[in-house]
């Protein structure tokens, strides 16, 4: 930074000025970035690991679609193509595969979190509904997701899966053959899983993960309920 | 208020978010670009020396029609290439083995010895016997195969 001339420092000052003036970039970042937070501790971090998690899940997300196929004659295939052929294509996998996990773990944690500190009091209500919301979601991710691989594990997990759902009193066998799109698994299921886990779900996702963190930054967070409280 | 040491520290944390986060996106990025870029530089297939049949087989003169397939890679659907050749000799010694599609629309072209020539039914193309164009659309003769004579075998050569 030192070795850049004063002209050229001048210059983008004035280059940050004009972005500034119009995008209010100060302004965001005092507000994101900059805002007052209380004395916290490292638990406090799980949300900003989520956050990671899901911008990473996306990013590799979108990678594998670029080479899968979700049909019952290429999904494997096509798979087994991403993870032999396709360079980094295992790292890509890999990292959305371990991904997932590690997402519904740290999530879980973070709900730990905001129960113990007492988060979920007024006026943080919604700060808490949005993130119960926001873990039906990430479960029905990781739920859509299994299916996609289509091999024996894939397929027989969805089988118990959506059996769970058919344990519903009288609509349950109904409701199980809309979530499997016919009476067995097959093409039908596997597309709707697919349409549901890069469309629906991830949209819901980013969605909510928006209002989640407007309500933070509008309200701020809790700090540690200490002894005298 | 000798805030020296907690700037010193806020940039430190704010240097180690930063690095961490540079290591994140170069980590999935840098591997990302290979990732999308790697089957548009990579053939999975490979030039092939394919067998035809015996040169003895040959009659001077008369153009005899070998079929040949072999197994194509695409992605991760395999799927079979067929063709036929036709193989050509005057001398019983060299061949020349041209292919069957017609260079005007890729029809199939045949041998018609009362034509004296490889006709194309879909626009009347007609080839002489060394392939060159004698009537019709075709606007280049007919293709030829890379060939070679081993062990009394004609071999063409595909290409990837």
């Amino acid at each position: 930074m030192d070795d850049t001339s004063p002209g050229e420092r001048t210059r983008r000052r004035a280059i940050f000025e004009w972005l500034d003036e119009r995008a209010g970039l100060t302004t965001i970042w005092k507000s994101v970035f900059a805002r007052a937070v209380p004395e916290t501790n490292w638990f406090y971090t799980l949300g900003s690991a989520s956050t990671v998690l899901a911008l990473l899940q996306v990013v590799t997300g979108m990678l594998l679609t670029i080479y899968y196929v979700p049909s019952p004659d290429h999904a494997y295939e096509s798979i087994q193509f991403i993870m032999n052929d396709v360079a980094f294509g295992w790292l890509i996998r890999g990292v959305h595969h371990w991904g997932a996990t590690l997402m519904v773990v740290v999530v879980f944690l973070h709900m730990l979190k905001a129960f113990f500190v007492g988060a979920y009091k007024w006026p943080r209500e919604l700060t808490w509904i949005t993130g119960a919301l926001l873990l039906l979601v990430v479960m029905l991710l990781g739920f859509s997701g299994y299916l996609l691989p289509w091999n024996q594990k894939a397929y027989w997990a969805t089988a118990v899966g959506t059996s769970i759902i058919g344990a519903v009193p009288i609509i349950g066998p109904t409701l199980m053959e809309i979530a499997r799109g016919g009476s067995q698994i097959g093409a039908i299921t596997l597309i709707r899983f697919y349409g549901l886990h890069i469309w629906w779900m991830p949209i819901a996702l980013l969605g909510l993960i928006g209002v989640h963190m407007y309500l933070i930054i509008r309200i701020g967070i809790t700090h540690p309920p200490e002894r005298s409280e | 208020m000798g805030h020296g040491d907690d700037i010193g520290r806020r940039k430190f944390l704010a240097g180690i978010i930063g690095v961490v986060a540079g290591a994140v996106t170069a980590v999935v990025g840098l591997p990302a670009i290979a990732y999308i870029i790697s089957p548009g530089v990579k053939n999975p297939n490979e030039d092939e020396w394919i067998t035809l049949g015996p040169i003895s087989s040959l009659e001077p003169g008369v153009p005899t029609g070998f079929p040949y397939s072999r197994s194509i890679q695409d992605g991760w659907v395999e799927s079979t290439q067929t063709g036929v050749a036709y193989a050509v000799t005057h001398d019983g010694q060299t061949v020349t083995v041209f292919s069957n599609q017609c260079t005007h629309l890729s029809c199939r072209v045949t041998w018609k010895q009362d034509m004296n020539g490889f006709f194309c039914p879909c626009h009347d193309g007609l080839f002489d016997i060394d392939g060159e164009v004698v009537a019709g659309p075709p606007p280049r003769p007919l293709d030829e195969f890379e060939s070679k004579i081993e062990n009394g075998q004609i071999m063409i050569l595909l290409e990837a």
